[in-house]
């Protein structure tokens, strides 16, 4: 894996300063969408010229270059403890150069030490396949649009939200009102349905892996994304909350089995600013193929 | 498009209403959640830094140095104002702001600040780290750099054309709350 060290910091800059194709082409659709004139257009209109400035500098996007997410999927025998070291120095050095923020604090003494590493950062989410492929994903996601995730106990009586599929419509589209424009909307929504506290916000996260104009194979949730979408962007809140017609790109959800005695509905915002990209890797662990 | 120049005078900021589209031209002083907990408790403001009639922005930016030894920034959007909200009112008091721009909006105490000390709140599109750092022209000096670290310091910028929307006016309106209520019945009637 000699060349493992280069592809990641690379992966890194990409994920940084250039948007996927699919988030760009929903952020172009929204902006011929909106009045001519109106707050809502001007802002979009910033940010498809802030998408172009930033893929043209190599800059980031946004300068909260966030949580740093990394979902490998890899064969039997990987060395996971490797590819981890070698991720955590291709963090620091994408840092010194600019491509991440200085944006790790220690939570007890609130120091920053510029690294970008530390205890549960980056993260890494390791999946064992048969396949002998090596996939390597990453997702950059800020504090603006996760401090407005939210996570709902249903029954919920003051949402009128039962435990069956119109309750949980209740909670995601509650999350949208909650939300307004605080996480630099028009945001995209990563849903899970069901799992305990933590693995239903975790599965609510790798619904931000999915590709935006892909359909969900559930009929139900298939259903429900488009309903939660059409609903969402009929009321109002619009780009950064400005008013307006797009309040969301897009409505991703899973659902998990649940213990019978909990039924949690985890939403996770992701901004306009949706940073993921991904690459294929070979055996020397070159890129060999980019995914979005 | 309305174009703010200096000085931003009581008068300018009191024309201004919720929903204007300004670009603003001068001085803006970063600051974020560690200056603003440090200036509520006492902290003592560095000499330099002159907030009276002036304007803060809430942005942790992200700034290299240059081939000269200056300072170039090379993202610059709003950070989220909201955390801010226990403090921005004695600040806009007692600093004599005129003018906070940031994201997200802020609440209550701020929007009668502004009201009564006659200062606006000025939205920035979140997330447009690039296009916003185009328009800072110049850094022209740092403080507190060593005590709170490059995001958390108050950064000098001089800026050219900066764009912005007023959200929350010096007359006790706030777009936040029209659209929440308005998005919120719009809601209702979907369930």
């Amino acid at each position: 894996m000699r060349a493992l060290a280069d592809s990641l910091l690379e992966l890194i800059r990409r994920t940084s300063a250039e948007i996927p194709d699919d988030v760009r082409r929903a952020i172009l659709r929204s902006l011929e969408d909106e009045k001519k004139g109106t707050i809502a257009a001007s802002a979009l209109k910033i940010i498809e010229r802030n998408i172009q400035l930033a893929k043209q500098k190599s800059q980031p996007i946004c300068q909260d270059t966030g949580s740093i997410l990394f979902y490998v999927d890899a064969p039997v025998g990987f060395d996971q403890i490797a590819f981890s070291e070698v991720a955590r120095s291709a963090v620091t050095l994408a840092t010194k150069k600019g491509f991440l923020r200085q944006n790790s604090v220690d939570s007890l003494t609130g120091k920053n030490d510029g690294t970008n590493v530390g205890p549960g950062a980056p993260a890494f989410h390791f999946h064992q396949r048969r396949s002998p492929d090596i996939q390597v994903r990453l997702v950059l996601k800020g504090g603006g649009c996760e401090n407005v995730g939210a996570q709902y106990s249903l029954p919920c009586e003051s949402l009128q939200a039962n435990r069956d599929l119109d309750g949980c419509r209740r909670a995601i589209l509650d999350a949208v009102l909650q939300a307004q424009g605080k996480g630099c909307g028009p945001g995209i929504l990563g849903v899970c349905i069901g799992g305990d506290r933590a693995t239903g916000y975790e599965l609510s996260k790798t619904q931000f892996l999915r590709m935006l104009d892909d359909r969900n194979p559930h009929p139900d949730l298939d259903r429900l994304e488009q309903d939660v979408l059409k609903t969402a962007n009929e009321l109002g809140i619009g780009p950064m909350g400005f008013g307006g017609k797009t309040t969301l790109l897009g409505v991703k959800i899973c659902a998990a089995n649940r213990l019978p005695a909990s039924f949690f509905v985890s939403v996770s915002y992701m901004c306009w600013a949706y940073r993921r990209q991904g690459c294929d890797l070979d055996a020397e662990g070159a890129i060999s193929q980019w995914l979005y | 498009m309305i174009h703010l120049t200096p000085p931003f005078t009581e008068e300018k900021i009191r024309a201004l209403k919720v929903g204007d589209e300004v670009e603003i031209s001068g001085v803006l002083y970063t600051g974020r959640d560690a200056v603003h907990k440090y200036l509520y408790e006492g902290g003592a403001l560095p000499q330099e830094v002159n907030l009276r009639d002036g304007i803060l922005y809430h942005c942790g930016p992200v700034v290299m140095r240059d081939e000269q030894g200056g300072w170039k920034v090379t993202a610059a959007g709003p950070t989220t104002s909201i955390r801010e909200e226990p403090y921005q009112w004695r600040i806009i008091r007692d600093f004599g702001l005129r003018g906070v721009i940031g994201k997200g909006g802020m609440e209550g105490k701020t929007l009668k600040a502004c009201q009564e000390h006659g200062c606006v709140y000025f939205h920035a599109v979140g997330g447009a780290a690039q296009v916003l750092a185009e328009c800072v022209r110049k850094v022209r000096n740092v403080h507190l750099l060593e005590k709170f670290g490059a995001p958390e310091a108050i950064w000098e910028f001089e800026t050219e054309r900066f764009p912005v929307v007023v959200t929350m006016d010096s007359h006790g309106v706030s777009m936040h709350d029209t659209i929440y209520q308005s998005s919120q019945k719009a809601l209702a009637s979907r369930l």
